[in-house]
């Protein structure tokens, strides 16, 4: 293929049908969601010719649909599509505010959950809050339909577990419990316009006394995908969530990471900074659960 | 393989023709002539580029032109009537909030977004808004003064 093609599927079944056709020509295919990864690293590391099949005609990539089984969104829904629903946000107030990091307005007006996914950037966003959340991935390909937890989604840095001629259609979330909420923080250095140094997903479940009785915990930016804290939900599940829990959970997670040191921050300093946001994440869900907020 | 593309460019039905890869920016400006949209990175870092599509702000470097297909954009040349430059333009002037002037367009596209969106934006709103509208000469202040006079002038206006 010596120049780029692009094309732009109106069905799931016709995605389908141009992937597999594409792949038994032998020509390289990408699917373009918000394009705010894409385009960058085609303009940069990675400019061989391709064919672009954008999907952001099929509707189910574009929906979003709240019920009594929980939230179906749409791969390619934008940012500010996202923020824009508040019954969503009073569900899933920290997936919303994840998603509603990244970047400026102008990059909110593209971006999507399922490509920040995709693009499998240790520090990407919405993963931890995504897994926080239980979030299942719905994939279509040449196979039919399969789902995959987003925590064995991520394989690598840059790297997930699409096969050729698949690709993510929507994120399933679970229903929410009664008295349940979730919270996600990063850190940046600046307060606009940057990339985690480390970062936490919260979700909490309690019963009418306040005790915990579900938890997940997922942290971001402190290993080469975001990683799933099952002893971090351990120490939370069964108490109040005071402060002995929360700081219990805290030293859980920064045992759990395995960060790197660069510009950014040194190897520990991101593992105590991802423990204090554990924390704080860790209060503020407990406070939207008793409040009422989910 | 050019793509041949219909859309909507300022109100005016437009017909152009572009090869897959290229992005908005570079089909308005190179293709269609409309060279008030400035590139600053490319990379959607400083919001030079900024337009509206189908009412959406957006950085048109990060967008195919091949998306445009039945689509519509408004560029900043789109802004202003015959009769008159918008209130967020004649603002930015009446402050003295532009220098050299490359950022200039995509901070009036974003702030008429902004305003029509939230037609009484805070301070705070107003900054993390054109939080992706890089200025390297003029300084923040003087943007955000425009801004928010204009949103004071055009609620006036229309209450
Ligand atoms: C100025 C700027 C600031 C940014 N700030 C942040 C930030 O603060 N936090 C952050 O996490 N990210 C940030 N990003 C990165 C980027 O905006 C996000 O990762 C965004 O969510 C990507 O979504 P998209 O829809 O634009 O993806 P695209 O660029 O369209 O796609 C990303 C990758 O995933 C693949 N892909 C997309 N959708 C699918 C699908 N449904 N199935 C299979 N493959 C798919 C694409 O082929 C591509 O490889 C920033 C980017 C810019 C330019
Ligand atoms: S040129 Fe598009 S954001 Fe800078
Ligand atoms: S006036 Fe020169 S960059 Fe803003």
């Amino acid at each position: 293929m010596d120049s780029f093609a692009f094309q732009a599927p109106t069905s799931l079944d016709a995605a389908v049908a141009l992937l597999a056709e594409q792949r038994q020509a032998s020509v390289r295919t990408q699917i373009l969601a918000g394009g705010t990864d894409m385009i960058v690293q085609m303009r940069s590391v990675d400019r061989a010719p391709r064919m672009i099949v954008d999907i952001k005609r099929i509707p189910e990539t574009r929906s979003i649909q709240l019920g009594e089984d929980g939230l179906i969104l749409g791969s390619a829904v934008a940012g500010a599509e996202l923020s824009a629903r508040d019954d969503v946000a009073a569900i899933y107030p920290g997936l919303v505010e994840a998603a509603d990091l990244i970047g400026s307005t102008q990059i909110q007006g593209r971006a999507s959950v399922g490509g920040n996914l995709c693009n499998a950037s240790p520090a990407g966003d919405t993963i931890p809050a995504l897994i926080a959340n239980s979030a299942i991935c719905q994939i279509a390909g040449p196979g039919g339909w399969r789902e995959l937890a987003v925590e064995d989604f991520v394989v690598g840095v840059g790297r997930n577990a699409l096969e050729p001629g698949e690709f993510l259609v929507a994120l399933r979330l679970p229903a929410a419990q009664p008295r349940s909420a979730d919270a996600y923080l990063r850190f940046i250095p600046r307060t606009e316009m940057d990339i985690a140094v480390a970062s936490a997903g919260v979700r909490v479940a309690l019963d009418e006394n306040g005790v915990c009785t579900a938890a997940r915990v997922a942290i971001g930016a402190v290993a080469v995908t975001a990683l799933l804290v099952p002893e971090a939900a351990e120490a939370l599940i069964g108490t109040r969530l005071d402060d002995a829990a929360c700081a219990a959970a805290a030293a859980a997670s920064s045992a759990a990471a395995r960060p790197i040191s660069d510009k950014r921050g040194t190897e520990t300093y991101r593992r105590q900074v991802v423990g204090v946001l554990t924390r704080r994440a860790a209060v503020i869900a407990r406070d939207r659960a008793l409040g009422g907020q989910a | 393989m050019k793509q041949q593309v219909s859309s909507t460019v300022n109100g005016e039905p437009v017909e152009f023709l572009c090869a897959a890869d290229e992005t908005l920016l570079e089909v308005l400006r190179d293709r269609l002539s409309l060279t008030g949209t400035k590139e600053g990175c490319g990379t959607g870092d400083c919001g030079a580029c900024s337009v509206l599509l189908d009412d959406r702000l957006v950085c048109s470097c990060l967008v195919f032109a091949a998306e445009l297909e039945g689509r519509s954009v408004t560029t900043v040349e789109g802004i202003a009537t015959p009769q008159a430059l918008h209130p967020v333009q004649q603002k930015l002037l009446e402050h003295a909030a532009l220098q050299c002037g490359i950022c200039t367009p995509g901070v009036v596209v974003a702030a008429k977004a902004l305003i029509d969106a939230n037609p009484e934006p805070t301070e705070e709103e107003t900054r993390y808004w054109l939080a992706g509208n890089l200025c390297r000469c003029t300084g923040y202040d003087k943007i955000i003064r425009a801004v928010m006079d204009a949103a004071a002038e055009m609620r006036g206006a229309t209450s």
